[in-house]
C-alpha cells in the first residue's frame, strides 16, 4: 500500500478532508502500529521551527526525528527532560523515532519521576482532526492557561483524535555531571524500600530502578554540576546506610539508557508489558506476576514485564489500581487485548464521545483507543 | 463586559429549585436568603458583582452529585466556587444560577509519604495542604499568591501557578488523581496516586477547564520533600533590557532557579514606600533564589552573581542569613498590597517569550502614557508570565473601562510577540471576550466540541472562557432543557 506523505499541515489537511477510507497515522514506524487503513506519515512535517535556549523552548515539526532535537539541544546544553524511550530495540522495528511519535504516545522515560512525563513538558501542539480541520492549543511559553489544555489531550491520544504537525517543549538545562548509587542483591520488598528513601530525601534523586535477576542491582541517580553531585551522593550512602552500603559508580548512561529502553527484553520471546501503579503495591504485582521477568523503574512505579505469549496481565493485577499497557505482542494478542485498556464507564462515555466530536468518521487509527 | 440575561423561566424556578435542593442537603448547605447570597455575588474580580439565585455548600461528593442532578433535571446553570479568590472573575454568577461551593469539602483523606502522595478534599486550602505534611519536611509544590485562601478546587480548575513553578511546575504537573461530578451527577474517578494516564489524559484536560467540564470533589496531589535550603539574591539594573538580557543568560547557564522573578521601577517605589524592603532605586530588579544544601546554595550564587556583573549591575545583595532573604522577598510579597494603597488596580498575567520582555516592557509604558493610566510590571521572569498591575480609580466614571481597554491591548501585545493571554489566572469573563485574538475559530470550536461532550446542555459555568457571542447557540440549549 502508497504512503500518504504531505509535506505541509495544509497538504494533511486536504488529504483527510478528502478522505474516503480509515488511515492508519504513522511517525517513525519504530512501534506496535494497530489496524488497518492508509498508511499516514508525518514524515514531511520536519525540522526545527524554533528554538530559543535562552527560554527553555522548542518548537518542532511532529516528523522531526527525535536524535535530531536532542541533538540541537545538546549543542545548547540542554535536553528535552523526559528522556524519551527508543522502541527499536525492544520491538525489533528499524525506522526512525520522531517526536511526533513520542508525544502521542507521551513516552517517557527514567527521568519522568522527576522531571515528570512527555505531557508534562509538552507545551504546545497543531494538529489536524479527523474533519480536516487545522486545531491549535498551548503555544510556545511554558505557562498558558489560555482556554482548554487540549495540548494535555493530545498527548498520549495515539493519532485518534487528531494528527500532529508541530509539538513544542519547555526543555532544561543538560546535567553536566551524573552519579549512581548501587545496591546489589536486594529484594523487591528492600529495592522498593531503597527508592523510596532516596526519592523522599532532599537529594533529587533523578532516576530510581530495580533490576532483577541473578544479580539484582538498586540504582539511584543523581545529575547537575560536579561538586553539587558528589556531595549529594555522599549525602544519600550516608542516608541509604540501613539498608546496606550504596556503591557510588561513575560512567552508568548505558546502564540507564538499556532501562529507558527495556533493552533487557529485547531478542527474547515473550509479550512485553508496561505496568503503572503506586510504587508501596510493586511488591504485590512481583507476587501477581511470578513466572514473569520484570524490571521497576521510577522507584517502583513504572513496571516492565516480559510474561509468556497471550497472558493477560490485566486480569493477573485484578484489584490493583494502576494500568497495564501492551507494549510488544503478536498480532492475535493486541487483538484479544487491546494495548491501552480499555475505559470503563462513565470514562468510556465520554472517550467515545471525544472521538466522535474530532473523528466523526473514524479515519484516525480507529480502534486503538476502543 | 456583559453577562448574558438572567433566563425569566429559571428565575421562576426559584422556590422549587431550592425546596428540591433542601431535600438532598442539609438545611444550612442550602442559601437562598438573598442577605446571604450577596457574600457570593463577586469573587476577587470586584469590578463585577451578582448575587445568585441561590447557593449551596455541599459536604460530601454524593451531596454534590445529588444537587447537580437537581440542577440538571431543572435546566439551572451552576457555578463551581472554591473561595472565590479568581481574579478572573471565573466564579462570578447569573442571577438564575446557582453557586456550588466546596468550602465544606476540607477533609485530608490519605497521606502516604513513601508514595509522595497526599489525597484531599479540594475545598481544602492550597496553604493547608502543605500544613499537613510539613511536620514531614513536605511541601505542595505549586503556590499562587492567594495560597493562604484558595481552594484546591480552583486551583485546579484554573491550573494555578505561582512563583516556583519554573522548577516545580503548575496544578497540572503536581495532580495525580480526582473524583469528578459530572453535570448530570455521575461520579467519575479518574488516576489514583499511580502516574499518568492509561489512554486519555483526563486530568490534563480537566485541569484548567475552569469548572466547565465538571466540580472535582476530591485529588490525589503530589508532595515532596523540602529543598536542605533556598536563598536569594536580588541584582538591580538601570535598564529593564539589561535585566532581561541577563534572565536569559542565567537560564542559558544551566542553573534552574526555582524562581526569578522581576520588579520594574514603578512597582519598586510602591513596595519600598509600602513595605520598606530597603530596596534600591533603579529601573529593574531581579529577586533570583536557588535551592540546595549550604555549598550548592553558595556555588549556584556564585555563578549568577557573576553572570549579573557581566551586565553591570547597580546593586547585587546576596542573603546572608534567613533575615535578609525574608527581607529581599519581603517588598515583592507586598507588591499587590502596596499598589492597592496607591489606588484600585487591575492584575494582568499574559506571557510571553522572555526574549520579547524589552519589547513588550517598553510598548506598555508607550501604552501608559496613551491611556493615561500608571502601570507597574512584577513577573516571573523566568516563565514569562507578567503581572503588569494597571491603576485606576474605581469611583472616577470612565477610569474601569479605560483600564479595560488598556489591558486588552497589553494582552493583545502578548499574543503578538508569541505569548498567551493567561498564564495561571485563567479567562474567566475577564479575558472571554479576547480568545478570538489567541484562538482561531476552528480552536475555540474545538475546546467547544469538549465541553459539548462533557456537558452537552451548557449548564456548567457556562459563560466564562468563550465569547458569548460564540457560545450563544450553545447556552441558547439551556431552554431547550428546561
Amino acid at each position: 500500500m502508497s504512503i500518504l506523505r504531505p509535506d505541509t499541515a495544509a497538504e494533511l489537511a486536504e488529504i483527510i478532508q478528502s478522505a474516503d477510507g480509515p488511515f492508519a497515522v504513522q511517525g517513525g514506524r519504530t512501534r506496535h502500529q494497530p489496524g488497518s487503513g492508509t498508511p499516514l506519515s508525518t514524515a514531511g512535517l520536519s525540522g526545527i521551527h524554533l528554538y530559543e535556549p535562552g527560554a527553555l523552548t522548542i518548537v518542532a515539526g511532529a516528523g522531526t526525528p527525535v536524535a535530531e532535537i536532542e541533538a540541537a539541544l545538546a549543542a545548547e546544553g540542554q535536553m528535552l527532560p523526559f528522556e524519551p524511550m527508543d522502541h527499536r530495540a525492544l520491538l525489533g522495528t528499524s525506522g526512525t523515532p520522531t517526536i511526533g511519535g513520542a508525544v502521542a504516545m507521551n513516552v517517557s522515560g527514567p527521568r519522568r519521576i522527576y522531571a515528570g512525563a512527555c505531557r508534562d513538558s509538552l507545551i504546545g501542539v497543531k494538529f489536524v482532526d479527523g474533519s480536516g480541520d487545522l486545531i491549535k492549543s498551548g503555544g510556545r511559553v511554558m505557562k498558558n492557561v489560555t482556554g482548554y489544555d487540549l495540548v494535555k489531550l493530545l498527548a498520549g491520544s495515539r493519532g485518534t483524535l487528531g494528527v500532529l504537525t508541530e509539538v513544542s517543549f519547555k526543555v532544561l538545562p543538560r546535567p553536566d555531571s551524573s552519579a549512581t548509587i548501587c545496591f546489589d542483591g536486594l529484594s523487591v520488598e528492600q529495592a522498593i524500600a531503597v527508592m523510596s528513601t532516596g526519592l523522599t530525601s532532599p537529594y533529587q534523586v533523578t532516576g530510581a530502578a530495580h533490576l532483577p535477576g541473578d544479580a539484582p542491582q538498586t540504582i539511584l541517580r543523581l545529575e547537575g554540576f560536579e561538586a553539587s553531585v558528589v556531595e549529594r551522593a555522599d549525602a544519600l550512602v550516608r542516608g541509604l546506610a540501613p539498608f546496606g552500603i550504596g556503591r557510588i559508580e561513575r560512567d552508568m548512561d548505558q546502564v540507564w539508557a538499556d532501562l529507558r529502553d527495556a533493552r533487557a527484553f529485547a531478542d527474547s520471546d515473550g509479550d512485553v508489558w508496561r505496568i503503572s501503579v503506586r510504587p508501596s503495591v510493586a511488591p504485590k504485582v512481583a507476587e501477581s506476576l511470578a513466572a514473569a521477568d520484570l524490571l521497576f523503574d521510577w522507584g517502583g512505579g513504572l513496571i516492565w514485564a516480559r510474561t509468556a505469549k497471550g497472558f493477560d496481565v490485566r486480569d493477573a493485577l485484578a484489584g490493583i489500581v494502576g494500568h497495564a499497557t501492551l507494549v510488544r505482542a503478536d498480532k492475535a494478542t493486541f487483538d484479544a487485548l487491546g494495548s491501552v485498556p480499555a475505559e470503563v464507564a462513565p470514562l468510556a462515555t465520554l472517550a467515545s464521545g471525544l472521538r466522535k466530536e474530532f473523528d466523526p468518521r473514524g479515519l484516525l487509527n480507529a480502534g486503538y483507543m476502543g | 463586559m456583559e453577562m448574558p440575561a438572567a433566563n425569566p423561566a429559571i428565575l421562576a424556578r426559584q422556590s422549587r429549585v431550592v425546596a428540591r435542593l433542601a431535600e438532598v442537603l442539609p438545611a444550612e448547605a442550602v442559601i437562598s436568603d438573598p442577605a446571604e447570597t450577596r457574600a457570593y455575588e463577586c469573587d476577587a474580580l470586584t469590578a463585577y458583582r451578582c448575587p445568585p439565585m441561590a447557593v449551596v455548600l455541599p459536604g460530601s461528593t454524593e451531596e454534590v452529585s445529588a444537587a447537580l442532578k437537581i440542577c440538571h433535571e431543572e435546566g439551572v446553570p451552576v457555578v463551581p466556587r472554591g473561595s472565590g479568590t479568581s481574579l478572573a472573575g471565573g466564579a462570578l454568577p447569573t442571577a438564575d444560577s446557582v453557586i456550588l461551593g466546596v468550602s465544606r469539602l476540607t477533609e485530608v483523606l490519605e497521606v502516604d509519604y513513601a508514595d509522595r502522595i497526599i489525597k484531599v478534599q479540594t475545598g481544602r486550602t492550597n496553604l493547608s495542604v502543605t500544613g499537613a505534611v510539613e511536620d514531614h519536611d513536605f511541601f505542595y509544590a505549586p503556590d499562587p499568591s492567594s495560597q493562604l485562601a484558595c481552594a484546591i478546587a480552583g486551583n485546579i480548575a484554573m491550573n494555578s501557578g505561582g512563583a516556583h513553578c519554573l522548577k516545580y511546575g503548575v496544578t497540572t504537573n503536581n495532580l495525580l488523581g480526582v473524583t469528578m461530578v459530572q453535570m448530570d451527577g455521575t461520579i467519575v474517578e479518574i488516576g489514583g496516586a499511580h502516574l499518568d494516564a492509561s489512554g486519555y489524559d483526563w486530568l490534563g484536560l480537566i485541569c484548567g477547564s475552569e469548572g466547565q467540564l465538571g466540580v472535582v470533589t476530591e485529588a490525589t496531589l503530589r508532595i515532596l520533600r523540602k529543598p536542605e535550603g533556598a536563598r536569594p539574591v536580588l541584582i538591580g539594573f538601570d535598564s529593564s533590557e539589561v535585566a532581561g538580557a541577563c534572565v536569559s543568560d542565567i537560564i542559558k547557564s544551566g542553573i534552574l532557579p526555582v524562581a526569578i522573578e522581576f520588579m520594574d521601577r514603578p512597582c519598586i517605589r510602591a513596595c519600598e514606600a509600602h513595605a520598606h524592603a530597603g530596596y534600591p532605586d533603579c529601573e529593574a530588579l531581579l529577586i533570583v533564589e536557588v535551592e540546595g544544601s549550604a555549598n550548592e546554595i553558595r556555588d549556584q550564587l556564585e555563578l549568577i552573581v557573576g553572570i549579573a556583573k557581566a551586565h553591570n549591575p547597580v546593586e547585587v545583595r546576596e542573603a546572608g542569613d534567613a533575615d535578609e532573604a525574608a527581607r529581599i522577598w519581603l517588598g515583592r510579597k507586598s507588591a499587590f498590597g502596596a499598589m492597592g494603597q496607591i489606588n484600585d488596580y487591575m492584575c494582568l498575567d499574559g506571557t510571553i517569550p522572555v526574549s520579547s520582555l524589552p519589547t513588550v516592557l517598553r510598548r506598555i509604558g508607550e501604552m501608559s502614557k496613551e491611556f493615561g493610566l500608571d502601570v507597574a510590571n512584577v513577573f516571573h521572569a523566568g516563565d514569562g508570565n507578567m503581572h503588569p498591575l494597571i491603576l485606576f480609580d474605581a469611583n472616577k466614571p470612565g477610569d474601569l473601562e479605560t483600564c479595560e481597554a488598556f489591558g486588552a491591548e497589553i494582552l493583545k501585545l502578548c499574543v503578538e510577540v508569541g505569548g498567551c493571554l493567561t498564564g495561571e489566572h485563567g479567562v474567566g469573563i475577564e479575558k472571554r471576550d479576547l480568545m478570538d485574538v489567541q484562538f482561531d475559530a476552528a480552536d475555540l470550536e474545538a475546546q467547544m466540541r469538549v465541553k459539548d461532550v462533557f456537558d452537552p446542555n451548557w449548564l456548567l459555568n457556562p459563560a466564562k472562557v468563550f465569547p458569548l457571542s460564540i457560545s450563544a447557540g450553545r447556552r441558547g440549549e439551556i431552554d431547550a432543557a428546561a
